[in-house]
């Protein structure tokens, strides 16, 4: 896969693309900047040319994200700033003091921070423990079911150590009970077949900046056709360009959870990424990264005083890999493998300290290598022999 | 006031996007413009269309699920 802008070209290695995806996909900044030249007015404000134009692109990427995760009906995908916005609408939205929420030990702060904060409020929160290899048994979920439980909160993949959680299992066992179920995809949409429908989600909240390959500050939440507008209380109130006579919150989707001006030049953006992605296909994106990823921890397994986490299936996981090199400090590893080896990646705790419990190594954290649609195999060749290097010093 | 045109009034640009979608596919002339006012106050679009299509367009709102707010003759 090419983006136009290769790895030889800056010199570097970009191995963070779990925090965000580049290069991306040549027609991402196209279309944003055809927005900014040729479009640029307000979508769902005036009624004039512009405008239109505006919204429909708008609506195009609704359709877009609609397709991609088996919503159904594109006017209930969301659109805000990323997941984190998505999870946020979908948590303060429906949980109400007394309710009783269930998650997992894996989850990034996206989740954990605002249920502590509806914790205080009286929201009952149960977070159930997962292995050391991050996998969750959905079987401790259902135990955990009481009769006030109102919602389960998973993440689908685990940002630190690439673990899949088994969201259908977990998805249907809600759907039994009756619950109401959410689904972080941030690590996950673009790589993974997601199917609301199937996979029996309520709650889709998703970012376009990662495996999307769109811009950051697009993202939102997918609301299921079991939910309706007046069960969900939105987050923010305000102008909509529709029902202007009011003064209140207007009670249908989108309009009801999408106040204030969109980031349309960003969503432009977002369109043009989901075109490539279905280009490309999801499949043949995850088989390309596994492909990489298999090498990277067969390689990294081999160096011996190197540790890895999460699964060493590759069914079982993303191409997110967490590890630690013995008696070398991950600040050291990041800092030494951007100074001298010219690669990038993330270390430290990943906004997610549940997740750095359940595999042990919290309160240093790890390193953390995630592959994209554009890394190579001479990528993985580097990053191994730098991590071999590094790991020789510190035997 | 007789015209060709009638207007599909809706609650959002988003619904009458989809609506916009959804005749283009059938093959229906519609565009979207400014609601008229005095039919209402917003400041958001409405999808005029042509007198003669309502009925099929009736159907095809049936069949898609779309809200409409109405459909007014003008």
């Amino acid at each position: 896969m090419s983006s136009g802008i290769s790895s030889l070209e800056t010199g570097l290695i970009y191995l963070d693309n779990a925090a965000t995806s580049w290069p991306k996909p040549p027609g991402v900044a196209a279309a944003m900047h055809h927005f900014l030249d040729q479009i640029g007015a307000n979508p769902g404000r005036s009624g004039h040319r512009l405008s239109v134009k505006a919204g429909r692109i708008i609506y195009e990427t609704r359709e877009a994200v609609a397709s991609l995760f088996g919503a159904p009906d594109p006017l209930r995908v969301v659109f805000g700033m990323n997941a984190t916005d998505g999870i946020n609408l979908a948590l303060h939205g429906i949980l109400k003091p007394g309710d009783h929420v269930i998650t997992s030990g894996i989850e990034h702060n996206a989740v954990m921070r605002p249920l502590h904060d509806l914790e205080t409020g009286g929201v009952e929160v149960t977070q159930i423990p997962c292995f050391v290899d991050g996998s969750l048994d959905p079987a401790q979920v259902e135990l955990s079911i009481r009769s006030n439980t109102k919602l389960i909160a998973l993440n689908h993949a685990s940002n630190v150590c690439g673990t899949i959680l088994l969201i259908r299992e977990v998805g249907q066992m809600a759907r039994q009970k009756n619950l109401f179920f959410l689904v972080d995809v941030a690590q996950s949409a673009g790589v993974l077949p997601i199917d609301m429908e199937k996979d029996c989600i309520d709650f889709l909240a998703f970012t376009g900046h990662k495996s999307l390959y769109g811009p950051m500050g697009t993202g939102g939440l997918v609301i299921g056709k079991r939910i309706e507008p007046e069960a969900l209380h939105p987050l923010r109130q305000g102008g909509t360009g529709s029902r202007s006579e009011r003064e209140i919150q207007p009670e249908f989707f989108p309009d009801r959870y999408e106040s204030g001006t969109m980031n349309a030049v960003g969503l432009s953006g977002l369109l043009a990424a989901l075109q490539w992605l279905q280009q490309q296909g999801i499949d043949q994106i995850r088989s390309h990264e596994m492909t990489l990823c298999t090498r990277l921890i067969e390689g990294l397994l081999n160096i011996p005083n190197v540790t890895v986490y999460g699964p060493t299936e590759m069914s079982r996981r993303t191409a997110t890999v967490g590890f630690n090199i013995q008696n070398m400090e991950p600040s050291t590893v990041g800092l030494r493998l951007d100074e001298e080896f010219g690669i990038l990646c993330r270390i430290g705790l990943h906004c997610a300290p549940s997740a750095h419990r359940t595999i042990g190594t919290f309160p240093n954290g790890c390193v953390r290598f995630s592959i994209g649609a554009f890394n190579t195999e001479r990528d993985i060749e580097r990053a191994l022999k730098a991590v071999n290097e590094l790991a020789k010093e510190a035997q | 006031m007789n015209s060709e045109f009638a207007v599909i009034l809706v609650d959002s640009t988003s619904h009458a996007m989809r609506i916009e979608k959804i005749l283009t596919m059938h093959g229906l002339t519609c565009k979207l413009v400014p609601v008229p006012r005095h039919l209402s106050s917003d400041c958001g679009v409405c999808v005029r269309v042509l007198k003669q299509d309502i009925e099929e367009i009736k159907t095809l709102i049936d069949t898609h699920h779309v809200i409409v707010r109405s459909i007014e003759v003008l």
